[in-house]
């Protein structure tokens, strides 16, 4: 990474246009590595030894994947399933095995069983310890989230919300996709607000937290709903740590923004792509010519290194994939 | 309570699709529009209900139809209807017997609102 920054603010190893960089890299998958609050993105495809040996100095690597849509069909993408497993193949193959998976929902395209079925039956191939789940809208269908839940968070809080620890990072998974009042959109809800509070409360400032949900928690684009209206409490709680990463999916397309102490980061779908914020009609499936349905769908990997790293100073404007 | 009932029996009957629908509907529900059950429908196309708000008579049956690759709901704000998940070219419908005005929205994508008001 070291030649690729020019003009370097902070010393923190990344700057304006290192990060702009990570994210022309953003299409065609990344692997990220985490400094002191701040993701770097990396390239499946284009990955050097260089890149391959910062990942290597990191404490641990976990990825993320999301919005893999199984039963999914469309012209979009017809087969989501043989995507999904192509993305497996792919976090399979990374220099260094992520020692969990965090799926940020949408697992299924209509929440049916099969479909579950399929998903898990595919997520068994993936080379890690274990693998965490947040619901997307898709997976609580009907049911009001019954059937998620009986498989995927038994374990969980309320509708599926829950928290770990691993070697020194806290992990919560938050829900955003239950409850939706006309007109608005994500919601977190006061229960979960209260557990999340309580949940973080006793942590020492310098505990790097890192919150996964599955629409954004920042308001990527409120007018196809790319957002989540009482995000602004959860965040609040935030404030006191040094680190915070927040990794969200549901808009089917890298974006990363960092903002004080937080940085967002949204993942590609392993099912089909989505246009950037208001580039087309409706925030629907986006068909791509066939030779490049590849490039605009991926993992995200993120290697976790501690250190005594400043926050980087980036832009925050929104940057599409 | 009583037209509520009424309502449900009159959805039964259409389904069945006989003439016993439209007698019921001469008879008992006519609001001058010949001796047909009025029907009308409304699509979701790009995450948005078209017509957005509509006027309809008492007694008129609307049907909405997904026509996105995606699935929606159908659920109205006081809980008065609510469709499954509606896939692709799934149709929803219900029969309107009392007047007033229906807020309605996608449970899954909540920015997507509708109006249906019945005089």
């Amino acid at each position: 990474m070291e030649d690729t920054i020019k003009e370097n603010l902070n010393p923190d190893g990344i700057d304006r246009r290192g990060f702009l960089k990570c994210m022309a890299w953003a299409g065609t998958g990344t692997l990220c590595v985490m400094q002191g609050g701040v993701l770097k993105s990396f390239a499946f495809s284009g990955m050097n030894e260089r890149d391959a040996s910062s990942i290597a100095k990191g404490d641990f690597a976990f990825a993320q994947i999301s919005d893999s849509h199984i039963g999914f069909n469309k012209a979009a993408n017809p087969d989501v399933t043989a995507t999904l497993r192509e993305a497996i193949a792919k976090l399979n193959a990374l220099p260094r095995t992520p020692e969990f998976v965090l799926h940020t929902g949408d697992l299924t395209q209509l929440s049916k069983a099969d479909e579950f079925d399929t998903l898990d039956q595919s997520l068994r191939a993936v080379r890690t310890n274990r693998i965490f789940y947040v619901p997307g809208e898709h997976d609580v269908l009907n049911d009001n989230g019954a059937q998620y839940r009986e498989r995927y968070g038994k374990d969980a809080n309320g509708d599926g919300w829950h928290s770990f620890d691993y070697k020194g990072v806290h992990f919560v998974g938050l829900v955003n996709v239950m409850n939706l009042k006309a007109g608005g959109l994500g919601s977190l809800g006061q229960e979960q607000l209260k557990w999340f509070e309580s949940d973080v409360k006793g942590l020492k400032h310098s505990t790097p937290v890192v919150v996964f949900a599955h629409i954004p928690l920042w308001a990527v684009y409120p007018e196809w709903g790319w957002g989540t209206d009482d995000s602004e409490q959860a965040l609040s709680c935030l404030k006191r740590f040094g680190s915070v990463t927040v990794l969200n999916g549901h808009i089917h397309q890298v974006m990363q923004k960092v903002e004080g102490n937080v940085t967002f980061h949204t993942a590609m779908s392993t099912a089909f792509p989505q246009p950037a914020p208001g580039q087309g009609p409706s925030p629907g499936p986006m068909k791509v010519p066939d030779d490049k349905l590849r490039s605009v769908l991926g993992i995200t990997n993120v290697d976790f290194v501690r250190g005594k790293h400043t926050l980087a100073v980036v832009d925050s404007s929104l940057q599409g994939a | 309570m009583k037209s509520r009932t009424f309502g449900i029996g009159f959805g039964i009957a259409l389904l069945a699709g006989s003439a016993l629908a439209a007698a019921m509907s001469s008879a008992r529900l006519a609001q001058g529009a010949g001796d047909q059950p009025a029907a009308t429908s409304i699509t979701i196309d790009n995450f948005s209900f078209t017509p957005k708000e509509i006027t309809i008579a008492k007694g008129t049956t609307v049907t909405w139809v997904n026509h996105d690759d995606v699935p929606h709901t159908v659920v109205s704000a006081d809980k008065k209807f609510k469709s499954k998940a509606l896939d692709t070219d799934d149709t929803f419908s219900f029969t309107f017997t009392d007047a007033g005005t229906y807020g309605y929205f996608c449970s899954v994508h909540p920015i997507m609102t509708g109006k249906v008001i019945v005089r």
